[in-house]
């Protein structure tokens, strides 16, 4: 109802413009402009996030207390949690459902769908995306694959319970796991549109990248947000259809009797008919995406990063051109590191050498833009904005997360430690942790973008922040060290094997870091609906920034500028640059000079 | 030992707590000043410089913490003979890393310190170095290529392994959730074998017409003597599974429809390991944890719990496969020659089984 009144309050202030008046659906459902679409793909990811979130705690309570019955389980799990123990297919369950949600619903869609809408058009001056229509049904395509992938969780036999890596055959015969019946169709059929979803929306970033600049917006003046929300489009363009067709396969060898992933296969009780096909081929189709998805969800966190640092330190990023030759490296080699997921899948040995290669390899851009980021804090006058905190909690979490990975990028020390809790610690730490803090630098930074000038409250944020990044820490620093005991993740209770026993106290210490941690991010919820409603109006540039988003008005019109797009005239880190004698900033007492400012007399032209 | 744990991190709760009250208070203060609550003001950022280093004096306490306290259950030192390499390129793997993870985050955390905000402070203009860059893109490319290097040469030596006269062949049969271990018996050649055979006592689906076959010994329990190769050939029988010997530093998946391989020579008898010191220790923390656990699971009434008074190394599947994953285990034992020997000769040979079917 009262959503209802406040849409008729906003259509009255449209009425300056000549445009009609949008209806409540044109405005808030159907809506083709790319600021609403960004809003309903955050909006929908947080949703998804909490669903996400919950999971993984009903899973931390269930490994640190195995023996404890939990009334929680009872009322979350229903029938899976009956006198408040967790049945062991529902712990399969939630691995798998956790992990999809969380990579693709919040960190794919939730994270780059919600800033490459709302950032590309307005940090590249464009009035919308190249196509407001097919902008709206990939977030349609989005919200119904989300629909379908909570629905699954509703079935009788239980949802997805195969990883959310759904290797077959565990995922291709029900009578493997009950959940590989009715459960597995519905992630197959949410997955499959959340791909289509992806690629709309990908390749309208794309086009409207190269396309819909504004005069004087070159290749290399754009924000390095942009740089990364165009690149991550590229690798989503190229690797989702590659999923596509794996899925694809997958429901032939489930539903039509082919064999592509199926072998020699004996199961309750008798022989498959199944001959000739080889789940290792599932393997290399599936981490043909898999892989190039780390960087899908990571890219357009770092760039966030880049942009909120640099402003924050009110100081130029170092290496604007290094910061992109490391995006584009990222972009290629990503695309040719999927092996190191299978060093062990019994491919060939050399293939593991090649990949172990390539995968080293990545770890020097990664360092380059590690190293770039903290000369940007050097001599810098950093402003300690919550979102400046989140960016700098992001590259300390990205350098300790990436650094094990030069152990699991190595074929040989893979060996010993694939699947235990050391790889959930690393991946946790380098694209869970990091992207969802760009995540949350984001919001914090463009939060007065999305919401018409409400800007959201400080000192909560300096509570979730530093709560958070110890919690953080608390959770994934000790688990390095029970996967150096060997102890295998995905297992129900590490109760089978005594041998365990004395790592019961490190799994309770993590399952309580846990526990404050996500209890943290209700500050987070609380501020962000309050601060939708109630959020003090901020100035029009709050953060004084240079980047074009920053010229338009608090008001969301469609078309984002009232009068003509601004141009542009330099690159975006024009941060504390001086005049020629060096007596004053450029724009004297402004430490700050837009992108809409032309050169002026008494500067320096510099080629960045 | 939970104690401490718990106490430390109680502390730890309350000192961001207590820093957390400051700065809602401080910022109650200034608020009448004048400040909106929404951009961080000077007073923001000395405080949050100055929690920088405090979180990062936190952050290394946890570091130093967690190897101080749990590097004690890495794993014992191997017990192949590959493992050893494997052991020192794991030293210096996690040296070189904890070198760099050490300097990054005290520059990293120092500089949010040192250059907080204030008014009137001017930040310098410093957008490009191609000098600096090029240093730290080539000492990457350096270290990484010797890790590269040592690692490719330990990775071909482990996997592109020679077979030796007198290694042992054992096929290791994974189903859920279970396995087998086949013996290629006195003429080490494993007999042809397919699911589609599996019929009655013949488990594993041994091609009965195979005479390679019938010297196989099927067993329930794995055998290894001391300091000869064995090469292991897994083969699934439904799902994928994962053999993880973690002891050995060895691992491979079990594919249904494909052989894979791994093998590895055992360096350390079973007996010889429960001897060392680590064992020893380790042994003492769980008898005293289950100790416990058993007195509740007796006054719970569901009664004593499972006896371990010894270890013995395991292989466990590490792939997902079904409700029963995580307890999928199977003995190993690593002795001398002659206890091997006097263990094969107690074991009935598929041919003796079939023929007393």
């Amino acid at each position: 109802m009262s959503a209802q009144v406040a849409a008729v309050d906003h259509a009255h202030d449209d009425h300056g413009h000549h445009h009609h008046e949008p209806t409540f659906i044109e405005k808030y459902i159907f809506s083709t402009d790319h600021k609403m679409i960004s809003k309903q793909y955050l909006i929908t990811g947080l949703i998804m996030g909490i669903i996400g979130i919950a999971m993984s705690l009903l899973m931390r309570l269930q490994l640190a207390w195995p023996d404890h019955q939990f009334t929680v389980f009872e009322v979350l799990l229903g029938k899976w949690g009956e006198g408040g123990v967790m049945d062991p297919n529902i712990y399969l369950a939630l691995v798998t459902i956790h992990g999809t949600i969380m990579v693709f619903f919040v960190l794919t869609a939730g994270l780059s769908g919600t800033f490459s809408n709302l950032l590309i058009p307005l940090q590249i001056g464009a009035r919308d995306m190249a196509s407001g229509f097919l902008n709206m049904v990939s977030y349609w395509l989005f919200f119904v694959s989300s629909v379908i992938m909570i629905s699954s969780l509703f079935v009788e036999a239980g949802p997805a319970a195969a990883g959310w890596t759904i290797y077959p055959p565990l995922s291709a015969l029900p009578n493997s796991i009950s959940a590989s019946g009715l459960g597995m169709t519905l992630w197959l059929v949410s997955m499959a549109i959340f791909i289509a979803s992806s690629l709309l929306g990908s390749l309208n970033y794309i086009v409207t990248v190269l396309n819909l600049r504004t005069k004087g917006m070159t290749m290399t003046r754009l924000p390095l947000t942009i740089w990364a929300f165009f690149v991550t489009a590229i690798i989503g363009v190229v690797s989702f259809p590659v999923l596509f067709s794996a899925a694809l396969l997958l429901i032939m060898d489930r539903s039509f009797g082919t064999s592509f992933f199926l072998s020699d296969i004996y199961i309750g009780g008798e022989v498959l008919h199944n001959s000739g096909g080889s789940p290792v081929l599932f393997e290399h189709l599936f981490w043909f995406l898999g892989h190039p998805e780390v960087y899908i969800v990571l890219l357009p966190a770092l760039g966030i990063t880049s942009e909120i640092i640099s402003t924050n330190s009110r100081k130029p990023i170092f290496g604007y051109r290094a910061m992109v030759a490391s995006i584009l490296a990222i972009a290629f080699l990503s695309t040719i590191v999927w092996g190191h997921h299978m060093f062990i899948s019994g491919m060939n040995p050399f293939l593991g050498s090649v990949f172990t290669f390539t995968t080293l390899l990545i770890a020097i851009p990664s360092a380059v833009k590690s190293f770039n980021y903290i000369t940007t804090l050097w001599k810098g006058n950093l402003q300690f904005n919550p979102a400046m905190l989140f960016s700098i909690g992001l590259v300390s979490t990205f350098i300790t997360g990436g650094l094990t990975g030069i152990i699991l990028g190595d074929s040989t020390l893979d060996i010993n430690v694939h699947d235990t809790y050391f790889v959930v610690a690393h991946f946790h730490l380098v694209m869970g942790i990091s992207a969802l803090y760009g995540l949350f630098a984001g919001v914090y930074h463009w939060f007065p973008k999305m919401f018409e000038g409400r800007m959201m409250n400080k000192n909560l944020g300096y509570v979730h922040f530093w709560v958070t990044a110890l919690g953080a820490y608390g959770v994934f620093f000790p688990m390095h060290f029970i996967g150096m005991a060997g102890l295998p993740r995905r297992y129900y209770t590490n109760t089978a094997f005594p041998y365990f026993d004395d790592l019961a106290d490190v799994n309770q210490i993590i399952t309580i870091a846990a526990l404050i941690t996500a209890a943290a991010q209700l500050v987070f919820l609380y501020n962000f609906i309050s601060s939708m409603f109630y959020g003090k109006i901020g100035a029009l540039n709050p953060w004084k920034s240079n980047t074009l988003e920053w010229t338009t008005e608090h008001e969301h019109i469609h078309g984002n500028w009232v009068g003509a797009i601004p141009h542009v005239h330099r690159w975006p880190y024009d941060y504390s640059k001086l005049n020629k004698d060096e007596s004053d900033y450029v724009i004297p007492g402004q430490d700050f000079v837009p992108q809409t400012v032309p050169l002026q007399d008494n500067e320096e032209e510099m080629h960045h | 030992m939970t104690g401490l744990l718990a106490l430390i991190v109680i502390v730890l709760l309350s000192v961001t707590a207590w820093q957390m009250s400051k700065i809602f208070k401080l910022s109650k203060l200034k608020s009448d000043v004048q400040e909106d609550s929404t951009v961080a003001n000077d007073s923001d950022n000395n405080r949050q410089g100055k929690l920088m280093m405090i979180f990062m004096g936190i952050f290394y306490f946890i570091m130093i913490y967690c190897f101080l306290y749990y590097s004690k259950f890495y794993l014992p030192e191997a017990s192949s003979e590959h493992g050893s390499d494997y052991d020192s390129l794991m030293f210096i793997s996690i040296a070189l890393i904890m070198f760099v993870q050490v300097i990054t985050q005290a520059l990293l955390h120092y500089f949010g310190y040192k250059y907080r905000g204030k008014k009137g402070q001017r930040a310098l203009f410093y957008a490009d170095n191609d000098k600096l860059e090029a240093i730290w893109t080539i000492i990457p490319v350096i270290v990484l290529a010797g890790l590269i290097i040592y690692g490719l040469f330990t990775w071909s030596d482990i996997m592109n392994f020679e077979e030796e006269e007198d290694s042992i062949v054992i096929e290791l049969y994974a189903k859920r959730f279970a396995w087998e271990a086949r013996y290629a018996g006195a003429d080490n050649t494993l007999g042809n074998a397919n699911v589609r055979f599996i019929e009655g006592a013949n488990t594993v689906g041994i091609d009965v017409s195979d005479t390679d076959a019938m010297d196989d010994v099927v067993a329930g329990e794995i055998h290894l003597p001391v300091g000869r190769q064995v090469i292991f050939k897994l083969r699934s029988q439904d799902v994928l599974h994962s053999a993880y010997m973690p002891h050995f530093r060895a691992q491979m998946n079990v594919v249904p429809g494909m052989i894979t391989q791994f093998s590895f020579t055992p360096s350390i008898t079973t007996k010889e390991i429960r001897d060392t010191p680590y064992m020893q220790e380790k042994m003492l923390r769980i008898r005293d944890i289950r100790k416990d656990k058993n007195a509740k699971s007796i006054a719970a009434g569901d009664g004593p719990i499972d006896e371990y008074n010894e270890f013995d190394y395991y292989l466990l599947c590490n792939k997902i496969c079904g409700a029963s994953h995580y307890n999928m285990q199977l003995k190993i034992i690593v002795e001398t020659q002659e206890e091997y020997d006097e263990w094969m000769a107690t074991q009935t040979t598929f041919g003796e089984k079939i023929a007393a079917e």
